[in-house]
């Protein structure tokens, strides 16, 4: 007899563990489905909790994705508060700390990421990281509006925490080792833009310099000492130096890891045979980059879902699935900081030149041109107008067959 | 199946639109959602629930009927 898939566990149950279940379930599965996830909350949604959550504009709950009530009405068995320590894939099982064990037949690997950490001060009361709801909560508690905030680290995570707390009236020093905020990621125009940006705002920009160590009054912190010497003021103080996939529970799995540190998944989310993985924790080959990527952003949990949940059907008789695989893999996101709200499709690399609009406006489209192709574009203020850009993406556009393409990049 | 949005999440990535263009649109200032068709035709329910899987914002909701 065929065999056929009996159940099917999903480690992690944040957006990209979800939203796996329910393409499962809107697919047409139809076997036992277990959600688990070492947060004790309902599923809910990250990028809100440095934005509408921090500043307090949304409650909570608007944050949430789906409640426990209607997973369980969708035939989803959550089991929070629960957290995976080990897999053995020759038996199928994984070992969870309440100490049961649980055997699947298929497994998806959606722990996603936790956030790095300085070698110094994380025991003192009001230094913080964000990545969780809870982390939100006791970083809210702690800010008011004569808080002295300094957020360590200009990345997206550490601008939009910035642009927050100086619209509660905080005021904010932002620390950052590279010259330009960002500049790895979308470049040297828009890394400026965004240094401009939050000066306007009266940030104090600190780049090109890190913490060397944290003044501390009884446990409190009190202040940073920078590499420089500098010392500054601080009653709150904002870790967000990145993150690290969450993998340490597959050691002596045998399941593979990418150097990004992520698990190794071919273009559909396959680690190995009945393994899958999605969101911040996958490396999925992507045949256009001719690399295994590992992509931090939201919308790659959606799309990640979609395409293993069609794998997973697919290999159970008689289930089609359609939807799923006609998508291209072209990743997306988003950041917000004050009004300016930016957003990305593809993965930057190559010089930038703005071809609608302009970055003094704040408005515009620009695209990354690497080797004659463009790798992605950005924008600001022009949604239609940028997502009619994506399909130059999508197609690896030679830059010559542009219109409107003026630029001897 | 009954679709709507949550405008205030809505991000404006156009995401939905990419996927299904019969059944969604962009604001044309801050490129918002608009639900063209709230009860999608037959045809386009398959669509309908990829689109709303796929927001990054989690701002479309299927109401099966
Ligand atoms: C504050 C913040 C703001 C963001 N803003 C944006 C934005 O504006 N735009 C954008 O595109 N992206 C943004 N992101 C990124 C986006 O939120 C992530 O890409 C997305 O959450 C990834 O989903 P995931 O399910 O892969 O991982 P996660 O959401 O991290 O979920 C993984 C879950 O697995 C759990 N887990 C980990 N290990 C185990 C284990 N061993 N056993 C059981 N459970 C485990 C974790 O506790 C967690 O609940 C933001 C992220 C943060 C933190
Ligand atoms: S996909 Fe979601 S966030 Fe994007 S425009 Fe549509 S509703 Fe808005």
């Amino acid at each position: 007899m065929a065999s056929r898939t009996s159940r099917t566990v999903i480690v992690g149950a944040g957006a990209a563990g979800l939203a796996t279940a329910e393409a499962l379930r809107a697919g047409g599965f139809e076997d036992e489905l277990v959600l688990l996830g070492d947060e004790l909350h309902d599923p809910y949604d990250r990028p809100p909790l440095s934005k509408q959550l921090l500043s307090g504009s949304w409650t909570d709950d608007r944050a949430v994705l789906r409640t426990r009530e209607q997973l369980r009405s969708a035939g989803v068995a959550y089991r929070p508060g629960v957290r995976a320590t080990g897999l053995n894939t020759a038996e199928q099982a994984l070992t969870l700390d309440d100490s049961a064990s649980v055997e699947y037949d298929a497994l998806v690997i959606a722990t996603g990421m936790t956030p790095r950490r300085l070698p110094f001060g994380h025991d003192l009361r009001g230094v913080h990281l964000l990545r969780t709801m809870d982390d939100l909560v006791g970083l809210r508690s702690e800010l008011r509006p004569d808080s002295r905030v300094a957020v360590v680290g200009g990345g997206f995570l550490g601008c939009e925490i910035a642009a927050t707390c100086r619209l509660l009236g905080a005021s904010v020093a932002l620390v950052e080792p590279m010259e330009l905020p960002l500049r790895n990621v979308i470049g040297d125009d828009l890394g400026a833009l965004v240094a401009d940006l939050h000066r306007e705002h009266g940030v104090a920009w600190y780049l090109g310099r890190s913490v060397a160590g944290f003044l501390s009054v009884d446990g409190r912190v009190s202040g940073l000492r920078l590499t420089d010497g500098r010392e500054l003021d601080a009653d709150v103080v904002v870790v967000a130096i990145g993150a690290v996939p969450c993998v340490e529970w597959l050691d002596g799995s045998g399941v593979l890891l990418a150097e990004s540190g992520g698990v190794r998944c071919d273009e559909h989310g396959r680690a190995q045979d009945g393994v899958w993985a999605v969101g911040d924790v996958a490396a999925w080959y992507s045949p256009r980059h001719a690399r295994w990527i590992r992509v931090e952003h939201r919308f790659t949990a959606n799309q990640h879902a979609q395409v293993v949940a069609a794998d997973i059907l697919a290999r159970r008789p008689f289930i089609t699935t359609a939807a799923a695989a006609a998508e291209p893999m072209v990743p997306y996101f988003w950041s917000d900081q004050y009004d300016f709200k930016l957003q990305v499709h593809g993965v930057p690399s190559g010089a930038f030149e703005v071809v609608e609009g302009s970055l003094d406006e704040r408005r515009f489209v620009g695209l990354y041109v690497d080797d004659g192709r463009v790798s992605a574009v950005a924008g600001a203020g022009m949604a239609k107008a940028l997502r009619r850009w994506r399909q130059a993406v999508v197609d690896l556009t030679p830059v010559t067959d542009l219109p409107g393409w003026r630029s001897a990049v | 199946m009954k679709l709507s949005a949550d405008q205030d999440k809505c991000i404006g990535a156009g995401r939905c639109v990419l996927v299904a263009p019969e059944l969604f649109d962009q604001r044309d200032d801050d490129g918002v959602v608009e639900i063209l068709q709230e009860q999608p035709p037959p045809a386009q329910l398959e669509i309908a629930r990829n689109a709303v899987a796929l927001c990054p914002a989690a701002a479309l909701f299927a109401e099966d009927a």
